[in-house]
């Protein structure tokens, strides 16, 4: 689901296509994927009952937190005093999304140095008290958040049986430990999304169970899309709605790599307003190893890592002395009454690529002959810092000299000159997927089960061996509990990383595990 | 005496990182904490080193330890207290301004959000004109200033009064005592007379590091070339333009070591420059040749916005310059080169400056 279309595919057991469809997006969200189950079931004639799972790729969390609406009034429990004091709790929040979440924070005594010893016992009754206050200010959600918890999370996991004996089992609480890893800050913001998240998140849940009952799918199993391109169960998506923010730009590019049969390839996806630039290893998008902004708020759990630049189809071409800029606005969706091969008066680079001729745009109203007037020199300049851009974010986004295969999609894609595909420097070859409209839907469909740890671990203590083989189990254990077939989890991915000045050998290390669902 | 308001602030954290040479500890946390301390307890004063009068009590104020501790057990805010109660104790006079051994990364605002609390005013200037990563690392030491009396305290309420026989062995103890309390401490050491600190201060960093800070955020808004006003206000040259083709790290001896290798752009196509650092930015090499080395400053900062690029932040793909920063001519001198001249890190190899290097 996008912010203006949805689709629908249905798949058969080998992954094939059988039929596709695309539909609206509506503004409560639900109604336009009832519409497009619905529909695709009746056009493909495929037998409802028949159908074992259904995946389910939704924009619910993502617009809510940007929104600031339907968010749940919120407490962070930080366990570390007297450690942290300096800076409190929602201090790095934009005012309009602390406002949202009702502003409730705590700080209690407890949490670890970087060793595990404690900096404090952990006070029960500091904990008590604030659950005392809580419950009087109404709370439906809390994030507890310690120091080291990467580390040790004992502290936060006592809290949590706390709160749940004083609040009642009817208020959610997110633990960071099993969101993120070393920085508190970014740690805590998290969990703090991450909780103000499940009640937006039971909501749709539900209304989805409810309508596919009524389409007869009441017996197939639902999973949600994640960020990192693998299925979660419903049971797993309640807990950690804030994991679905980003499977929008994730399915879009597993989608496209699986449509022309790559696995490892960089995504370029430019649309109207922005061009996006992701990278699959493995069929799996890259994360970002630093802190990621979302709805205004570092954060540092797992997002893919994507360069968004405003060089869509609708960006805005200027001449500034002897420099030609593109972007970064956009006419955006207004391209069709502003740009100049539409009668408007806004240069854009889809009229710079319509003049340069390597373009066309099925559309009556656009008409090319608009351009004839337009500068040579200008149109040559202005093609040659698209294809710079491109170029210069490709760059950003790999990893290694390597070359690697480029997969460009998106209806702004004509942007990029044809002849410019083999002059890309570290690409292997530019390929343009048919049946694109439908790759969000089709990432969604074709993904598997994961489950990741990302925790620190003390070599000195384990042994290197010891540590990886405790979190590789870890990784499996959460697939499984997602809703993986424990016989086909395999560990695809291990990344360990050293963390400097720390004594004890203390390394991060990270695996993440998939495999087939459980039907 | 002037006041540092919250703008202020943002400003001077961007510089500290640009005179932090990829190192010296993201000033992020250090920035929010000075931010929050001046809300509640209004503006810092900022004195010049003139303003000091001979006779009075200075005290420089840090954080000692491991970045990534900091950004996990953020400080209790008032660490500092004791330390300062011990400093005073000893020197049987009251501390008159605070300052800061080290304007480049978070020790930089640290000094900040101490003084906004105890409503002291911190001295404009700092014991190195950028990052180093030991405590005999300063101007003050190459005058001869002992840095005990050294306090340190953590947020438990621990503190240790250190006294030892020179510099090195504070660095070695204070080390190891950090690792005890949990990876972070804040301490207050080589404490001065005024008429100390204006002949030992590298004088006006941290406004330095403001106008550094501003200097970028107005090239922005203005739309000029963010990295020509740069190099015209540091005095710093152009090593490189490239694009970062492989980062290598490790981590030995406490310290995060690696190379970062780039490949030119546009007027420097055909050629590769290498940077080898150490916590910071140590020696950049271009086509085997060494262009600019410890003690000068070499920074890393992003081609379009001129924003400096962690050591930490380095990543392929990225195009950046590299600058050469003239360091403050007391690291040029006999003692200031052993002290962080090339061969103490390591480094086989001779310290000529930046500008004989980078101005052939």
């Amino acid at each position: 689901m996008g912010s203006t279309h949805t689709d629908a595919v249905v798949l058969d057991q080998e992954r094939r296509l059988i039929k596709a469809i695309k539909t609206g997006t509506t503004p409560d969200t639900t109604t336009g994927i009832v519409i497009a189950l619905r529909r695709v079931l009746t056009e493909s004639g495929v037998e409802p009952s028949k159908v074992k799972a259904v995946m389910l790729g939704t924009t619910h969390c993502l617009n809510a937190l940007i929104e600031r609406k339907r968010l749940a009034k919120t407490a962070v429990l930080r366990i570390g005093k007297p450690a942290t004091l300096a800076i409190a709790p929602l201090t790095t929040f934009p005012s309009d999304l602390k406002a949202a979440l009702g502003g409730f924070a705590y700080i209690v005594s407890g949490g670890h140095e970087f060793d595990g010893r404690e900096i404090a016992p952990l006070s029960e009754a500091e904990i008590k008290e604030a659950a005392h206050d809580m419950k009087a200010k109404g709370v439906e959600a809390v994030a507890v958040c310690s120091v080291f918890s990467p580390v040790d999370p004992s502290h936060e996991r006592r809290a949590a049986q706390i709160l749940m004996a004083e609040l009642g089992e009817d208020v959610p609480i997110t633990l960071s430990s099993e969101l993120a890893s070393i920085g508190l800050l970014e740690r805590e913001n998290a969990a703090a999304m991450n909780a103000s998240l499940i009640k937006v998140a039971k909501t749709a849940i539900e209304a989805f169970k409810r309508a596919l009952a009524e389409l007869g799918l009441g017996r197939a199993k639902l999973f949600m899309s994640q960020n990192d391109g693998t299925l979660m169960s419903v049971e797993y998506a309640l807990r950690y709605p804030i994991l679905t923010i980003a499977c929008g730009p994730t399915n879009s590019m597993r989608g496209a790599a699986y449509l022309v049969g790559l696995s490892d390839a960089i995504v370029v996806d430019v649309g109207g307003t922005t061009a996006l630039f992701g990278a699959l290893s493995k069929g799996f998008p890259r994360e970002s190893a630093l802190a990621v902004e979302i709805g205004g708020v570092k954060t540092n759990f797992r997002m893919p890592d994507l360069v968004s630049i405003g060089c869509g189809g609708g960006a805005i071409v200027r001449v500034d002395g002897s420099r030609v800029t593109i972007g970064p606005d956009s006419v955006g969706y207004l391209l069709t009454s502003q740009g100049m091969a539409w009668g408007g008066r806004t240069l854009t680079t889809t009229d710079v690529a319509l003049a340069a001729g390597y373009a066309a745009v099925e559309d009556d109203r656009c008409d090319p002959q608009k351009l004839a007037t337009l500068d040579k020199e200008l149109v040559r300049r202005a093609v040659d810092e698209i294809v710079r851009k491109v170029q210069e974010n490709i760059d950003k986004i790999k990893t290694s000299a390597e070359p690697m295969p480029v997969v460009l999609v998106g209806g702004g894609g004509i942007i990029v000159p044809p002849y410019a595909y083999g002059q890309f420097a570290g690409v292997s070859k530019v390929v343009r997927p048919e049946h694109f409209q439908y790759a969000n839907a089709i990432g969604a469909a074709i993904a598997q089960v994961g489950g990741t740890v990302d925790r620190v671990f003390s070599l000195e203590k384990l042994g290197r061996e010891e540590a990886l083989k405790q979190a590789k189990e870890m990784a499996v254990e959460e697939a499984v509990r997602a809703g993986a077939q424990r016989s086909t989890v395999q560990i695809i991915d291990v990344d360990e990383i050293p963390l400097a000045y720390l004594p004890g050998n203390a390394t991060r290390i990270r695996v993440k595990a998939s495999g087939s669902l459980a039907l | 005496m002037r006041l540092l308001d919250e703008a202020a602030i943002e400003d001077l954290a961007v510089g500290a990182t640009v005179l932090g040479t990829g190192g010296g500890g993201d000033p992020y946390l250090g920035k929010l904490m000075a931010i929050n301390a001046i809300r509640s307890k209004g503006p810092v004063q900022l004195l010049d080193p003139s303003e000091v009068p001979d006779d009075a009590l200075v005290v420089p104020v840090a954080m000692m330890g491991a970045p990534t501790v900091l950004v996990e057990k953020i400080p209790k805010g008032d660490e500092a207290f004791k330390s300062i109660d011990m400093i005073e104790a000893k020197a049987g006079k009251k501390v008159f301004a605070l300052t800061s051994a080290e304007a480049g990364g978070v020790n930089s605002t640290i000094p900040l959000a101490v003084a906004a609390q105890l409503k002291l005013p911190v001295v404009d200037g700092d014991g190195m004109g950028r990052a180093f990563p030991e405590i005999q690392m300063t101007s003050f030491h190459l005058h001869d200033i002992p840095a005990s009396p050294f306090a340190m305290s953590d947020e438990k309420g621990n503190c240790v009064l250190l006294e030892a026989i020179n510099n090195k062995w504070i660095e070695w103890i204070s080390r190891a005592v950090t690792v005890v309390m949990g990876g972070s401490a804040i301490i207050a050491l080589y404490m001065m007379t005024g008429k100390q600190y204006k002949r030992a201060a590298v004088p006006n960093t941290l406004s330095f590091a403001q106008r550094i800070g501003e200097t970028l955020r107005q090239a922005k808004k203005e739309q000029r070339d963010p990295v020509t006003s740069l190099l015209q206000l540091t005095h710093g040259f152009k090593l490189f333009k490239g694009k970062i083709v492989d980062v290598s790290r490790r981590t030995t001896g406490g310290f995060a070591r690696g190379e970062a290798t780039f490949e030119g752009i546009d007027e420097c196509r055909g050629s590769t420059l290498r940077i080898s650092f150490q916590n910071e930015n140590l020696i950049a090499m271009r086509d085997g040749e060494v262009v600019a080395s410890v003690p000068d400053l070499i920074t890393v900062v992003e081609c379009d916005t001129g924003l400096p690029i962690t050591t930490e932040g380095l990543k392929y793909g990225y195009r950046a310059f590299v600058l050469g920063i003239p360091c403050h001519p007391v690291w040029r001198t006999p003692k200031g080169l052993a002290t962080v001249g090339p061969r103490y890190f390591g480094y086989d190899l001779d310290y000529r400056p930046v500008e004989e290097l980078a101005g052939r």
